[in-house]
């Protein structure tokens, strides 16, 4: 089973990192500083009551997403599970919009509707978003069943929780997959634990998660340190390559780690317990010291000279003002209605078709 | 008489059960490490250790049918739902193996299996996690279905659908668990409440509120206030379970007050209102002096908004503004 290890390869000098500009990189850098910024943000708010329900923060995780995405073409596509504020932000979702989902404010990225397990943003390729575990993995085949159906030359990245391998309807997916040669990525996103649940408890596997694919004849790989940014891009980028050129699945398990509790209404954030139970303190420490993914990154980028401390201060500095404007705008936005309710069901209704006006689709008083 | 909470009365009843048969387990995700998402089986895997008390992967349709299987040599499995709505994930499972196993094997074959968990919306958690499917599992022959509003009425009803030898669907309530209320001590002996029964929860002369889980504290508030500022006392009946349903109860504060407001946290459409209602007009049409109302969920999927949650859920303001429209 993969657990984060630092890994005796440096990716940084592989074809596909040794493209990147210094430009790029910095830009790579501010991505995940601005993930980690409007999650701190958004739990400040939870605390406040801002928000209501869930809140699963990515914390910890941000190279996964920052990185993967950063492979995106016109034709890529993501979806992922209810974790979902990090891939959103690093698809290109603006705060704002973001933000004033999780307030449930009509100017959020689903008018309020979803909160902050379903973000969605069609236009930039991000599918969402999902609460049910293992939901998004048919979607995510879909997607590239689509692509291939209308010979485009794309890729589907599905991502998924170490817990979420034990759905049946991952299964059939894969199985679909390997049968049909779609070009989706599952992206196994290890980070040890669902909810109270260590990997050893939840899955019969022989080496990890991600061999599992070699029953359904599909190529897999795993990154072993999943706070390595180049690492990601390495590993992944191969991937995306495979289902470009070649139209064909793969099956990615990628080691990480996420510092806060499984959603913030969790134990480790319940001041009377402020135990998880199912881990150490020292475990989390030694992650948050050994393998943050941002500090990882910002090391390496200051090596390479690419940055310095002062414009790294400079990176955050400005992805907290960008935070702080982004819970100005939820505030300050308005709540949905009660009329609100009944527009997006039906497609014909919203749009008054005359399927929408024949026969009766609600049944209020 | 003693308080314990809602919560706390489930866990009693989970642990004199498995203590009394040892046929009885619970199964689901984190029911035992992690002592449950919402601790109502605190304690009990501590206590009863991993043969009673099982944590699953989270895989519904594996481990209810699991359930399923092992219920048809005899075990009593309670399986829980993190939320119900995860039903969804198990639906064949549900419907065509435990609901259809005794009526295919022409009677050969008992299947006495519980699956229960929290089943409201309220919370904020969104649509996907916020259905109340007890019409829909009441709308399979085969399935019992129960919905508790109170602590008394989850232990006393849980402690029977172990014991019954039927599936049954036990919907509970994530805004309910913290509640307190009188529950009898277990020293005084064994406690049940049998399925089918309602409970009339509140008397009155001039409206009969009908109602279900937390739709009753609903009602219940309603009435109070009808009678503090309109004189108006009403009936309010739980009905405690769904199926079977307690016909009599209903026909009988129908016949007392003549008019009818149901409360229901289901969508309209085919809700277990919908039912009741049609039941109404059939049996007790002549007892009528007004159409029955309904107040249930505005009709979309739950939203996330939190104050606009609020308002898409049954709220007295709703019920009380029926009932002086048929007054
Ligand atoms: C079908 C279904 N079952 C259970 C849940 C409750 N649940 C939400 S997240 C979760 C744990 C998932 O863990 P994992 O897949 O490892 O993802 P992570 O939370 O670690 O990102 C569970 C059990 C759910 N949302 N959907
Ligand atoms: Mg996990």
């Amino acid at each position: 089973m993969p657990v984060l290890a630092e890994s005796t390869t440096d990716f940084s000098k592989t074809e596909i990192n040794a493209a990147l500009t210094a430009e790029q990189k910095r830009h790579l850098l501010r991505d995940m500083i601005r993930i980690r910024e409007f999650e701190t943000g958004a739990f400040e708010q939870y605390q406040k009551k801002k928000m209501g329900g869930f809140l699963h923060l990515y914390i910890g995780q941000e190279a996964v997403a920052v990185g993967s995405v950063s492979l995106m073409g016109d034709n890529d596509h993501v979806i992922t599970a209810y974790r979902d504020h990090g891939h959103a932000l690093a698809v290109g979702m603006g705060m704002d919009e973001c933000m004033a989902e999780l307030f449930g404010k009509r100017t959020g990225c689903s008018k309020g509707k979803g909160g902050s397990m379903h973000f969605f943003a069609p236009d930039k390729n991000y599918w969402g978003g999902h609460g049910i575990v293992g939901g998004q993995t048919p979607l995510g085949l879909g997607l590239a069943f689509g692509l291939k159906y209308k010979g485009l030359k794309g890729c589907s990245m599905c991502f998924l929780g170490d817990g979420a391998v034990n759905q049946g309807a991952y299964h059939e997916s894969l199985n679909l997959a390997g049968l049909w040669d779609l070009p989706v990525i599952y992206v196994i996103e290890n980070n040890g634990y669902s909810m109270g649940t260590s990997q050893k408890r939840s899955s019969a596997f022989n080496t990890c998660l991600a061999e599992r694919a070699a029953g359904y004849g599909i190529i897999w790989d795993v990154v072993r340190n999943g706070s390595d940014l180049y690492e990601v891009r390495e590993v992944v980028g191969r991937a995306v390559e495979r289902a470009h050129a070649e139209s064909r699945p793969t099956v990615l398990e990628i080691a990480t780690y996420r510092y806060e509790g499984h959603s913030v209404a969790d134990a480790k954030h319940n001041k009377q317990t402020l135990q998880e139970g199912y881990r150490t303190k020292d475990e989390i420490e030694h992650y948050r010291k050994n393998f943050d993914p941002i500090g990882n990154f910002s090391e390496k980028l200051i090596q390479e000279g690419v940055t310095t401390e002062d414009e790294i201060k400079e990176i955050r500095k400005a992805a907290v003002a960008e935070t702080r404007a982004s819970v100005t705008f939820a505030d300050q936005s308005a709540f949905p209605t009660a009329e609100d309710l009944l527009t997006d069901v039906y497609s014909e209704v919203d749009h008054n078709t005359l399927a929408g006006r024949t026969g009766r689709h609600f049944f209020n008083d | 008489m003693r308080t314990i909470t809602y919560r706390q009365a489930l866990n009693e009843a989970f642990d004199e059960e498995i203590q009394r048969d040892p046929n009885v387990f619970l199964i689901g995700e984190e029911v035992a490490e992690y002592d449950g998402a919402y601790k109502v089986t605190q304690g009990l895997w501590k206590k009863h250790g991993d043969k009673r008390v099982v944590d699953s992967p989270i895989s519904e349709s594996g481990f209810i049918g699991m359930a399923v299987g092992a219920s048809m040599l005899g075990l009593r499995p309670v399986c829980e739902l993190m939320f119900w709505s995860f039903y969804t994930v198990a639906w064949d499972q549900i419907a065509n193996n435990a609901g259809m196993v005794r009526y295919m094997s022409g009677g050969l074959i008992n299947c006495p299996i519980v699956i229960r968990g929290p089943a409201n919306g309220g919370t904020n958690v969104g649509a996907t996690h916020s259905h109340t499917p007890e019409n829909i599992m009441a709308t399979i022959p085969g399935l019992k279905v129960v919905c508790p509003a109170t602590a008394r009425d989850a232990k006393g009803l849980m402690k029977t659908a172990i014991r019954d030898n039927d599936p049954v669907m036990f919907m509970e309530n994530t805004m309910l668990y913290g509640l307190e209320g009188e529950v009898p001590d277990p020293a005084d002996g064994d406690f049940t409440i049998p399925l089918g029964v309602a409970d009339l929860k509140r008397e009155g002369v001039d409206v009969s509120l009908i109602a279900h889980g937390r739709s009753v504290l609903i009602a219940l508030e309603a009435a109070e206030i009808l009678s503090a500022e309109h004189g108006i006392e009403c009936d309010v009946l739980d009905l405690r379970s769904i199926r079977p349903l307690d016909e009599e109860a209903i026909l009988e504060t129908v016949a007392k007050t003549s008019r009818v407001v149901l409360v229901d946290e289901n969508k309209p459409f085919c809700g277990v209102s919908a039912q009741i209602a049609a039941l109404i007009q059939e049996k007790a049409f002549d007892d009528l002096d007004a159409p029955v109302q309904r107040v249930c969920s505005i009709d979309a999927p739950a939203i996330y908004s939190p104050p606009v949650e609020k308002e898409q859920l049954p709220t007295a303001r709703r019920v009380i503004d029926k009932v002086l429209s048929i007054i």
